[in-house]
């Protein structure tokens, strides 16, 4: 199977796959083969990523002094702005569904393509399009409003583009919606014949999940949107309150959609996990059902708990008083999870590979990420914490910690899958726990210096807070080293790498059953499922 | 023009019906977003209608009733030419799917003539905010909120008007060329369902602005 010859000397009779299909950039760029367009996500989404963690890095070294020496308030005020914008719609929200939900979906199911392959070249273009837009207007215009583009600062006080940004988010949320249509619809209609509901891989359930958010999220966030852009061109007052507008309309209206985009965000990196931990643990998943339902729980849940983000933006107190509660139930059913996971992996036959490792080290900063927010969603210990480097930490241990965590475990895990080669072991391993080491040196150290009463989005602070921002700033740059490494070898095995073979780490699925790289079409035959997912058998093969 | 069956059918899915269900499938949920996105607008609008009674019922007045019912009329129409579309597609009456696809045609123009009509008006009257602004009644704040909302609605849903419009004239064309027959009537019912829908989001738009304490 571990063939070693390098690869130019097998172009000959190598056998036909997706990428050797068809030569050229046009073959690439009007593609609609499915998992064409999953690597145009790939090479965009790491371009975004990489130029959201530069703005990053230069807001960690700007933080070294106290006074701030490297970029001046207002600088500073846009360099979180584009780090914030990049990160959470061109990275987070795209990422796992854009390029694994596409790879993977159609062939997770035995499909031979999405439902609809044009849509889903068109949201690509619209992403590409609109994220490049928007990464223009930040650099050259400048925004300083921060994500959230927050009323009546965005819309009457800013001295920035904000209706250019405005309008780029406002657009790659099509691009979302489309990719979410394309999957419900598939997930619904294109399933092979035998794959009910639930025999579908975790995986799937997390991108359906994912999808309704989507559909039902993002329209509204459009919505709001659009009347803040009207409101900052014609001054129509919606949200001023000089004008007889209400500010805290605007926060509701946006978290109705940002909240649950939170849960866009981490809910594939969760499908991730479940298919990750049964591989590596050569084990039935533990409580299939429960994990299933627990999806489509926090979608459900997600939509109701907003208001927790506005515990002390005046909204009424009865109100504060149901959304936290209400946050308190949505953690229940991620805690489901965390705890199936690790009892899948209790008496499992562990094999430590690289997804592995990252996968282990998504749980763990899961766990602190969710466990800090219900601190957070606790009425009384958020206005002591509310608007702190608390809440940075807690919700970059969600996002980053978790998320980029299992965006990286799914890439060494299907890696090989999409391009035929293995990559180095030991560079892999090196690279999760270096990642792992410096995400929490870059932000445990935050979680500390939020309790203190450090603010977030604070450009110059008081010099005692100086020692554990140094050692962030420090942490970052490991971090920073241990994102930079896969970037490496996993180029270099496109090249070098051993070839893969069709299933290198002898995992179960549809997706492991064809060639890697997957033929054109998928498959050769469509595939009859006849067992439930996860049907790993250790102990047969002992016997 | 004939098509055989299997021409007609996507190599990606098993047969027509697979595909039919899946593409009719795609516009529904489709149709839910286009519910949150009205839905957001109508959620401001309700909240600022609770804030000020008042000062919505008076500036309610302003608007055109006269013509916004014909409106309502011409779109209502609109909708039964196109759902006999549908119909006549399914049975594969040529003629017919044409003579009623190019009614709806007309019958959406009209509705578009008449509310660029409407916008005119409010113009002279000076009722556009951020455009030479000047309302004469007691509360001239709130009045620029529910005329800020009124075009942020109505607006919306011209755009889908258009939108929506600019397709119905490409799939006319193509069924003057005998393309959609009874086995492929999917992007017919297709494009049905969001000229409901469109409508639909009117006959909430309709109350809400013109018809609130009449």
């Amino acid at each position: 199977m571990a063939v070693t010859s390098p690869p130019m000397d097998l172009r000959g009779h190598e056998e036909e796959n997706y990428l050797n299909w068809a030569y050229g950039v046009k073959s690439w760029l009007l593609t609609t083969d499915h998992k064409r367009i999953a690597l145009l996500y790939l090479v965009s989404v790491t371009f975004f990523f990489f130029l959201g963690s530069l703005a990053a890095f230069l807001l960690r070294i700007d933080l070294m002094t106290p006074q701030g020496d490297l970029m001046t308030s207002d600088h500073y005020n846009r360099s979180f702005t584009i780090h914030g914008v990049i990160m959470v719609f061109l990275f987070l929200i795209p990422a796992i569904p854009g390029i694994f939900g596409n790879f993977l979906v159609p062939l997770m199911i035995g499909a031979k393509d999405l439902a609809f392959p044009r849509i889903n070249l068109g949201s690509w273009y619209v992403y590409i399009i609109s994220g490049m837009f928007i990464i223009a207007v930040v650099i050259w215009g400048g925004v300083d409003t921060g994500w959230t583009f927050y009323t009546p600062y965005s819309t009457t006080y800013a001295n920035s583009a904000v209706v250019l940004t405005v309008l780029g988010v406002f657009l790659v949320g099509f691009s979302s919606i489309m990719t979410a249509l394309n999957f419900i619809v598939t997930i619904h209609k294109m399933r092979a014949p035998g794959l009910t509901w639930f025999r579908l891989p975790l995986f799937i359930w997390a991108m359906y999940a994912t999808s309704i958010i989507i559909m039902l999220g993002t329209p509204v966030l459009s919505a709001t949107l659009i009347l803040a852009g009207l409101e900052r061109i014609f001054g129509i007052g919606i949200f001023n309150p000089d004008l007889g507008g209400d500010p805290v309309l605007f926060q509701h209206l946006f978290w109705f959609y940002s909240h649950p985009a939170v849960y866009i965000m981490v809910l594939p990196a969760m499908g991730v996990a479940s298919e990750l931990i049964t591989c590596f643990s050569r084990k039935r998943i533990f409580g299939y059902k429960f994990i299933a339902m627990s999806s489509m729980a926090i979608a459900l849940i997600g939509f109701l708990v907003w208001g927790h983000h506005m515990f002390v933006s005046g909204q009424s107190v009865y109100a504060g008083i149901v959304f936290s509660l209400l946050t308190f139930a949505v953690a229940i059913p991620s805690a489901i999870k965390v705890f199936n996971w690790t009892a899948t992996l209790y008496k499992g036959t562990i094999i430590f590979r690289t997804p592995m490792f990252y996968v282990l080290g998504f749980i763990g900063l899961f766990t602190i990420g969710g466990l800090t927010g219900l601190f957070l969603g606790a009425l009384a210990t958020d206005v002591h914490v509310h608007d702190t480097y608390f809440v940075v930490a807690h919700f970059h241990y969600v996002m980053v910690g978790a998320t980029v965590m299992a965006y990286l475990g799914a890439l060494h895990f299907w890696w090989p899958k999409m391009t035929g080669r293995m990559y180095n072991e030991g560079l892999g391993i090196l690279s999760a726990v270096i990642i792992f080491i410096g995400f929490n040196l870059t932000f445990l150290p935050q979680f500390i210096l939020g309790y203190l009463g450090m603010p977030r989005r604070y450009h110059v602070y008081p010099p005692e807070f100086q020692a554990l921002h140094v050692a962030s700033t420090l942490g970052s740059t490991v971090l920073g080293i241990g994102y930079v490494l896969p970037l490496c070898y996993l180029i270099w095995s496109l090249r070098f790498g051993k070839e893969a073979g069709p299933n290198p780490w002898g995992a179960v699925g549809l997706e492991w059953t064809t060639t890697s790289p997957p033929p054109h079409e998928n498959f050769e035959k469509t595939p009859v499922v006849t067992t439930e997912a996860y049907n790993y058998h250790p102990f047969e093969e002992e016997v | 023009m004939a098509h055989s069956e299997s021409s007609l059918v996507a190599p990606y899915f098993k047969d027509i019906e697979q595909q039919r269900e899946t593409n009719t499938l795609g516009m529904w949920v489709f149709l839910v977003t286009e519910v949150m996105l009205f839905g957001g607008i109508f959620l401001v609008y309700a909240v600022y209608y609770f804030n000020y009674h008042d000062a919505f019922s008076e500036a309610g007045k302003e608007l055109n009733l006269v013509l916004a019912s014909i409106n309502t009329l011409v779109l209502l129409c609109s909708s039964l030419t196109m759902a006999l579309a549908v119909y006549a597609c399914q049975t594969d009456k040529q003629k017919m799917l044409v003579t009623f696809l190019t009614l709806t045609l007309i019958l959406g123009a009209v509705f578009l003539g008449i509310k660029g009509f409407e916008y005119f008006e409010k113009y002279e009257h000076g009722l556009i905010p951020g455009a030479n602004f000047h309302y004469e009644g007691e509360y001239p704040l709130q009045a620029s909120l529910f005329f800020g909302l009124y075009f942020a609605a109505t607006g919306l849903h011209a755009t889908h008007m258009i939108v929506g419009g600019t397709i119905l004239a490409i799939i006319t064309v193509k069924a003057m060329r005998g393309f959609y027959t009874s086995v492929n009537y999917d992007t017919i019912e297709n494009m049905g369902l969001y000229w409901h829908f469109v409508d639909i989001a009117w006959v909430f738009i309709f109350p809400l602005f013109y018809l609130i304490e009449r």
